[in-house]
């Protein structure tokens, strides 16, 4: 937190949490996706539900999915704004259960190429952020860093091999976490970084056997609006 | 930033710099960015705090219908207002710029949207009274964050914290520390004006109607803003806070604990649970569209 964060953000109002924040997760989402998105289903829990229509959070997280930031008077249009620009979206409530954040979205997208990431993630207070789940594993980043996602089967070796990786690009690494859903199945590395990871290291990595997905988030990265 | 008003009372009489240039270097120097690029910053935000007040639509509704259009009727009261020309300006800014926060506008969270109208109202009509600069009124900007900087980390500027003391109090804090340095009041004046506007707003609940940044918090606006005048003009004629500025933070962090979870933003006690506050929230959540249909386990794309 800085000055910065006590006069300010200049942001389209009236809640730092339930809009500003809203904005945030849906541009994180978007930048997660590293592509257009096609379709989202948006699923509300908690005072998201509660509240989020009198609060705009629902125009807020559509407005971030189409790469709008948190200070954009478009926010309030965004609606309108999907239709021009091929997103549809659906909007519905659902409950995550007693450990959720009461301001927290399960994203379940596509993008305009056919990947598709479902994404869970609440919004913490002051319009700062958390990524919860990606593609219904445990993910917990703050979208501060760039942050290198890697859904592998659990087997020995690795996390080795990405480390190495790294090591070789000169990525410098902020925080590491490791989960997986039981031993020998599913396991995912969040790894935050210093520096960003190059594409085509990353492109090395999707093809590494018993790696099944490489997700990479850049804070620093714009999508085009232009149709491929 | 730091965690004291005395830390920056003391830094600047160690440094011979003023409470602004104090604050500033500090974040300077955490941030690490150049003095230009710290005062090309402040003055974004002055200029979208001027903006905001600029761009407000007297025909605008919220999407609850709640709030919208009463900052006019200020302005057309204004030949009859019981608080003169300048306590008409501060009080029809705060709600022009809370409302407009309300009805999806831009504004400066100042330190939070709900509480964005205070510093603005405050401020802009000074600088309309006493034909300020910009630079000047961009300083008064540091000031205030100052304030509220330390108010974060000895204690919370977040109302389901702290409760609206957090919000409009700080908010109000900042405003009336940031009026004494406009006025050329020294720098323990402006510890001591934040002190006094805390404690006049302490123990303020945070009960929004239907959990929704509108009723009150809109009002409330006004309030902070008069609330900073009130305070600034009493440390400006040299009165104190009989209790040390920091040890009044430390006071509001400790009601804010004290204060039940009804009351910090839940939308569960205090105005939001009248009867006819309960209505509002239940007609609210009828017409809602996502909250019409029953939660329910996500399908797949």
């Amino acid at each position: 937190m800085n000055i910065f964060d006590v006069v300010g953000p200049i942001m389209v109002g009236p809640s730092s949490s339930h809009t500003a924040g809203a904005v945030r997760i849906g541009l994180t989402a978007r930048k997660l996706m590293g592509e257009r998105i096609s379709y989202a289903q948006i699923l509300l829990h908690g005072s998201f539900l509660a509240t989020g229509h009198g609060h705009g959070t629902d125009r807020a997280i559509v407005a971030g999915l189409l790469g709008l930031n948190v200070d954009d008077r478009r926010i309030p249009d965004s609606f309108c704004l999907a239709r021009e620009r091929g997103l549809s979206f659906e909007i519905k409530g659902i409950d995550l259960g007693e450990e959720a954040h009461p301001n927290s979205v399960e994203l379940i997208m596509k993008s305009v190429s056919g990947r598709r990431l479902t994404v869970v993630a609440s919004s913490i207070g002051g319009g700062r952020i958390w990524i919860d789940k990606i593609d219904g594993l445990d993910a917990n980043f703050s979208g501060d860093y760039p942050t290198l996602i890697v859904h592998n089967l659990d087997q020995p070796g690795h996390v080795a091999e990405v480390t190495t990786m790294l090591e070789h690009k000169s990525v410098n690494i902020a925080a590491m976490q490791l989960y997986r859903s039981g031993r020998g199945g599913h396991a995912v590395m969040v790894i935050e970084c210093d520096q960003e990871v190059p594409p085509d290291s990353i492109e090395w990595l999707r093809k590494v056997e018993g790696v099944e997905k490489v997700t990479y988030y850049s804070p620093a990265v714009k999508i085009s609006e232009q149709a491929e | 930033m730091f965690g004291s008003l005395k830390d920056i009372l003391e830094a600047d009489e160690e440094r011979g710099t003023s409470f602004w240039e104090t604050v500033m270097e500090d974040d300077r120097r955490e941030e690490n960015i150049s003095m230009e690029k710290s005062l090309a910053k402040m003055n974004e935000i002055w200029q979208a705090m001027l903006e905001s007040d600029r761009e407000y639509d007297e025909k605008l509704k919220s999407a609850s219908g709640l709030t919208g259009t009463d900052a006019a009727k200020i302005g057309r009261h204004r030949e009859d207002s019981l608080c003169s020309e300048f306590g008409s300006r501060i009080l029809e800014r705060a709600l022009r710029i809370a409302e407009s926060n309300a009805c999806m506008k831009r504004i400066v969270a100042a330190p939070t949207a709900g509480s964005s109208g205070v510093v603005p109202a405050v401020l802009i009509s000074m600088q309309e009274r006493y034909h300020y600069s910009d630079e000047y009124m961009v300083r008064s900007l540091y000031v205030a964050a100052g304030i509220g900087g330390v108010i974060a980390v000895r204690a919370s500027l977040s109302g389901a914290e702290g409760g609206c003391q957090a919000e409009i109090g700080s908010a109000s804090a900042m405003a009336a520390g940031a009026a004494v340095f406009l006025r050329g009041g020294t720098d323990r004046m402006i510890a001591d004006a934040a002190a006094i506007a805390l404690s006049g707003l302490m123990g303020l609940v945070c009960d929004p109607v239907a959990g929704l940044v509108e009723v009150p918090c809109v009002k409330r606006n006004p309030v902070g803003a008069f609330n900073a005048i009130a305070a600034a003009e009493m440390a400006l004629s040299g009165i104190t806070s009989r209790i040390p500025p920091d040890e009044v933070i430390d006071a509001m962090k400790s009601v804010g604990h004290l204060t039940a979870s009804e009351l910090r933003e839940t939308g569960k006690g205090g105005l939001a649970a009248t009867p006819t506050g309960r209505e509002i929230s239940r007609k609210l959540t009828a017409g809602s569209p996502a909250a019409a249909e029953s939660p329910a386990k996500p399908e797949t794309v």
